[in-house]
């Protein structure tokens, strides 16, 4: 295994676009091979995550018109999905075949165009990526699995739901506020001054959580360029590296000892911080995957900074906002800055990437610039779950 | 070639056509796998046999559906359940939908209630493979 790094990122607006999954892709695409210096004939390979291309418009083997539209020749062209988590296991992949030595430079991002399907058609296809016979078709959505999920942990912990709902409320609010400062978000310039009871009071969607506890549908698309670390600086003079990579899984939720200690995510996170040779007291920053308010605070517990049952607590003080440690979703997260689902693990590593460069738009900008960064992205009902590690400096 | 499953979705869901809930003792451990599976939920065993459970557990949690997927009709509970013989399957929660909302104060309760499991045939759609039979609990 040889040290690899990101040598450029590109992320799209998340919102509503008249763009296809491919246009979307290669926008992002190549404003990562424009900052990465890097010529179409020096990528040797293409990842791409992409969940539901073919609900969406029609589309799937979506690779080759990928590596057409890029003019990459005939390079392989690999579509990955792995729900929400689609994008992340693409990025590991490239790392992976870079660290061993296969490709020297590889193409991995994302794409997605949710609000195509609409609402109904949208929360139909998400739900998919649980168990289709044991969970699907008892008509379960995921804001129900977090639902489910908020209401286990107000019991285990013995945390009253109205408390316990306020302390998710400041999920929302965070990250809606750093969604608003980001030109990049579905929901930039708009409410950046949630109120605790704007949260709890907007329109139920499965009870207890609310619309202003979900994150959007998006569109949008996210890509890096994963190069050996050997040849980085030959591309850049701001290298991110990729300390630790890992990825764990889990079945229907049913088998899963409890949903509020996702085993498949503490899997994931303790083999990335393996890989490192890093703990949770390491990262500066963090990119959660918040697609749900009681979401955030599960992970920020499996990955490790918080004991179980105190990552409302740690939200509600402020603990993870900007200025505390670690920051999570300095961005917006899914929440604030949208959550094209096949783009989503690419966009939170160029946030990352951002942000360690001292690029990241004002007020989402963490001082001093962090050293350490993760990225945690779910897929289903804990079904996938990946984990990259970033630094600014070499093993 | 040999078949590995002893119990498919299909006999899974013929069983709950006739309220029963079926699953698979594990001749090695002892402990029961539901849904089903080729291989023991606790212990990877292949060593299986096809067993009646009583249908009888509690409420681990439960969320009612406000918004629902394209073909479901809103609103209805889905909830967990951990049947006394040891697993968890999710099913619909047949109950008073606004006892199961934030705005009864005592709707955390439901958590613990005992249940018993019957069942309900929802319509097919273009993705199901024909029709879904749900587990559908009531209280005792």
């Amino acid at each position: 295994m040889r040290d690899v790094a990101i040598i450029g990122t590109g992320q799209t607006r998340f919102g509503r676009w008249d763009k296809s999954n491919t246009e979307l892709f290669c926008d992002a695409a190549l404003e990562a091979m424009e900052e990465a210096n890097v010529d179409q004939k020096d990528i040797e390979a293409l990842y791409a995550g992409a969940v539901f291309p073919t609900f969406e418009e029609g589309q799937c083997n979506i690779g080759g018109h990928l590596v057409e539209s890029l003019h990459l020749g005939n390079i392989p062209a690999t579509r990955f999905e792995g729900a929400c988590c689609s994008a992340t296991i693409a990025i590991r992949d490239a790392y992976m075949w870079v660290a061993s030595g296969f490709y020297d430079i590889v193409l991995a991002g994302g794409t997605e165009r949710a609000l195509l399907m609409g609402t109904s058609l949208a929360t139909k296809t998400f739900a998919m990526a649980g168990d289709c016979k044991y969970e699907g078709n008892a008509g379960i959505t995921f804001p129900g699995m977090f639902a489910m999920a908020a209401r286990r942990y107000s019991k285990i912990y013995d945390i009253p739901l109205d408390k316990l709902r306020e302390k998710m409320a400041h999920v929302s609010i965070k990250n809606h506020k750093h969604g608003a400062l980001n030109p990049l978000a579905q929901f930039y310039q708009k409410m950046g001054n949630l109120k605790v009871e704007d949260v709890i009071n907007s329109r139920m969607i499965c009870d207890p959580l609310t619309l202003m506890d979900c994150c959007p549908f998006s569109d949008g698309g996210a890509a890096a360029i994963i190069a050996s670390a050997d040849i980085a600086r030959r591309y850049t003079d701001e290298p991110i590296y990729i300390l630790g990579a890992g990825q764990g899984s889990a079945g229907h939720l049913g088998a899963q000892e409890d949903m509020t200690k996702p085993a498949s995510r503490v899997f994931s996170s303790r083999s990335a911080f393996k890989q490192a040779g890093l703990g949770p007291k390491d990262i500066d920053i963090m990119e959660i995957h918040d697609c749900f308010t009681s979401a955030e605070i599960i992970a920020s517990e499996a990955i490790g900074f918080f004991d179980w049952g105190k990552g409302a607590d740690a939200v509600e003080e402020g603990q993870t906002d900007i200025g505390g440690r670690p920051v999570v979703n300095p961005d917006g997260g899914l929440m604030g800055k949208g959550h094209p689902i096949g783009a989503t693990g690419a966009a939170q590593v160029h946030t990352i990437a951002e942000e360690m460069k001292g690029r990241a738009p004002k007020g989402n900008q963490v001082d001093p610039v962090p050293e350490i960064g993760m990225t945690d992205t779910l897929g289903g009902g804990f079904n996938t779950l990946a984990h990259l590690i970033l630094g600014r400096s070499r093993r | 070639m040999k078949e590995y499953y002893i119990l498919t979705a299909k006999d899974f869901y013929d069983g709950l056509r006739e309220d029963k809930i079926f699953g698979l003792r594990c001749k090695e451990c002892g402990q029961i796998t539901c849904p089903p599976l080729p291989t023991c939920q606790w212990c990877g065993s292949k060593d299986l046999e096809k067993t009646e459970l009583s249908g009888m557990g509690e409420i681990l949690t439960f969320t009612l559906i406000d918004v629902s997927p394209e073909g479901f009709e809103p609103h209805y509970i889905i909830c967990m359940v951990k049947l006394d013989e040891g697993p968890t399957i999710m099913g619909r929660l047949d109950y008073d939908a606004e006892k199961a909302t934030v705005k009864n104060e005592r709707s955390q309760e439901l958590i613990g209630m005992k249940v018993k499991a019957s069942h309900v045939v929802l319509p097919a759609d273009v993705y199901s493979g024909g029709e879904k039979i749900v587990p559908l609990f009531k209280a005792l």
